[in-house]
């Protein structure tokens, strides 16, 4: 048996680590819950945005911290353009076009990333980076704890959105019932895109927040994606407080299964409660029974 | 098409494929030409699920793979003559893809819940093919060079190719024979309605399930050849994504859902990728990575919005629409 004190630490990063994975699902489970459509181009977004925290940093010297903000505003607009202009119009509406177009749209970016930035993994070099924080008998990631209260406010902040604004609540009305939204004067294919910048909005915030301790390279987002869409899987399809836990019970899994089974088999245990969930309870755990 | 019209257009392409090497002996293109047969397997047998079937597999590299690895693992850890191990292999990746549509159609899976899953199970293969040292771990498995038979090894490199033609031919004749089966028909019919067609009395789970089987050892065939090609593996190559979108795009550029479609969709495919990286790499004097990949996405967009029925259902529009005018007496 292990030491109780790296049992701990392991807990602690996985909760930390799975914070950001709930953040990469958020945007999953709100498109999800909305267009009722898998976005394949996820991965390939979050990484898009890994970059751009990269070269935001590396060519105009910017904190992380301090480009999250112009970068969450682009992500939304090129989210909203992408999904107005491109996944709308290409796919007529029909649910396996979309999930095709957004396949199609995954390897076209992932790949012209892998000839804009070649396939070596780049890193960012902030002096906090390394900076610790002592909890208890726990030295914690300074950078990690940052990204674990951040996606709880980032959480928090879409809550509010959903719950109490216009927009919010025209995106729920679109997504119970397409049609009687449509009459009741709501612009559906402007509500979809909002959804859709959303969901992008949080990929850059994710970005932001995992650069400082990760490595980003073209196929990063792949490591992502599945894992998100377990997460979404397992919290319920279209749920925010189910992708939050769905994410923390994640890499938790993933942390403590890594330290116990090795690096490599560690990301196993996520896909074999992915087909284990899907297999026995397609609706997840949090989810309606549908 | 009734009677044996749909196997003449087999019969005259295969013929057309199998001369071109007798003249062109360019080893460049010899070594495009097997490959695009390779992938046309694995297209074909993915065809037959989601062209027919309506069911869209992301992890055909599932089947792909274990059919690359049994190939391999049988001649060299097992001293299997490749003859012999090439059908085992087949059999185990229709078993793997009975498995695996046993436990996703029993769920009730379907859409993107079916895609999702059998991308996880390609990528839990990927994985364990990636730490087992049974299949060579991360450095992978090499098939010793055999220049035999026996081996599955020819000194001309146009025997591989020829036998690759040949299974493609029989799968091809074999599609055709589904399309006009009683078989076939059920499945069309559980992808245009599948409640409807479990209405009429169709098992649908007993047609997904065989329709899977099949697919999964004709795209297992694919990984045997590709093994014998290249004579050698590892998990990437294997159960890399790379392969459940080549099989996934080919028919969806050519015809979904038709008996050329994934061939078609390969060549056209393989064809715009190379040239792409030869255009490329003439204009910026050094290769792009990933350039090719960039056109394939872009293409699938485009072909998604613009031509839903692939090369053939363009050709089909193009081709009609010209006689119409004149037996009209337009002008």
């Amino acid at each position: 048996m292990l030491p109780i004190d790296i049992f701990l630490s392991a807990l602690a990063n996985g909760l930390m680590t799975g914070a950001v994975y709930a953040l990469v699902a958020l945007g999953l489970t709100l498109v999800y819950g909305v267009l009722h459509i898998i976005n394949f181009a996820h991965g390939a977004t979050l990484t898009a945005a890994m970059y751009a925290v990269w070269v935001a940093h590396d060519r105009f010297g910017l904190d992380p911290y301090v480009a999250v903000f112009p970068l969450t505003v682009l992500f939304f607009a090129l989210g909203y353009a992408l999904q107005r202009y491109v996944i709308g119009p290409a796919s007529h509406g029909s649910d396996s076009n979309i999930l095709l177009v957004t396949l199609g749209l995954s390897i076209l970016i992932e790949n012209a990333l892998l000839a804009g930035f070649r396939s070596d993994t780049r890193s960012i070099d902030v002096p906090y980076g390394f900076s610790v924080v002592e909890i208890g008998a726990l030295f914690l990631s300074l950078p990690k704890v940052i990204a674990f209260a951040a996606s709880f406010v980032v959480a928090g902040l879409l809550w509010l959105l959903m719950a109490h604004t216009d927009i919010g609540k025209a995106i729920r009305a679109v997504s119970r019932e397409k049609t009687g939204a449509a009459l009741s004067g709501i612009h559906v294919e402007h509500v979809y895109a909002v959804t859709f910048g959303l969901g992008a909005a949080c990929l850059a915030i994710a970005a932001a927040l995992l650069m400082p301790t990760f490595l980003v390279n073209p196929r990063v987002g792949n490591a992502f994606v599945l894992v998100a869409f377990t997460i979404v899987v397992l919290g319920g399809m279209g749920s925010v407080a189910g992708a939050l836990l769905g994410g923390l019970i994640i890499g938790v899994v993933e942390s403590l299964s890594g330290l116990y089974f090795g690096e490599s088999l560690g990301q196993i245990g996520i896909f074999l409660i992915f087909i284990l969930v899907l297999l026995v309870r397609p609706s997840g755990l949090f989810g309606a029974r549908a | 098409m009734k009677g044996a019209t749909p196997y003449l257009p087999i019969l005259v392409a295969v013929a057309a494929l199998a001369v071109l090497p007798v003249s062109a002996t360019s080893n460049t293109l010899l070594n495009f030409l097997t490959f695009a047969l390779i992938v046309t397997l694995a297209a074909q047998g993915w065809n037959l699920l989601a062209g027919y079937g309506g069911q869209f597999s992301f992890g055909h590299a599932a089947f792909f793979g274990t059919g690359a690895y049994a190939m391999a693992l049988l001649q060299v850890r097992f001293g299997v003559n490749a003859w012999a191990a090439l059908p085992v292999a087949v059999l185990l990746g229709a078993a793997v893809g009975f498995a695996i549509g046993f436990l996703a159609f029993r769920a009730r899976l379907r859409g993107a819940y079916f895609a999702l899953v059998t991308l996880a199970f390609a990528e839990v293969f990927r994985i364990l093919a990636n730490a087992w040292a049974f299949t060579g771990g991360a450095a992978g498995v090499l098939v010793p060079l055999r220049l035999q038979v026996s081996a599955m090894q020819f000194e001309d490199k146009r025997a591989l190719y020829w036998l690759a033609l040949g299974f493609v031919a029989a799968v091809l004749v074999l599609t055709a024979a589904v399309a006009r089966s009683r078989f076939g028909a059920r499945l069309v019919a559980l992808r245009e309605n599948e409640d409807a067609a479990r209405a009429l009395g169709v098992d649908t789970l007993r047609v997904k399930l065989g329709a899977i089987t099949l697919s999964a050892g004709i795209t297992a065939l694919a990984g045997c050849l590709y093994t014998q090609k290249f004579l050698y593996l590892d998990a990437g190559l294997a159960y890399g994504t790379w392969i459940s979108v080549e099989a996934l795009l080919a028919p969806i550029v050519g015809g979904l859902g038709t008996v050329f479609g994934p061939l078609i969709g390969a060549l056209v495919l393989l064809g715009l990728g190379e040239t792409t990286k030869i255009a490329i790499g003439h204009v910026l004097s050094g290769s792009l990575p990933g350039i090719d990949l960039v056109v394939f996405g872009a293409l699938l967009v485009l072909v998604v919005a613009y031509a839903p029925n692939g090369v053939i259902g363009l050709a089909d529009r193009l081709l009609r629409r010209r006689p119409r005018p004149a037996g009209e007496g337009a002008p």
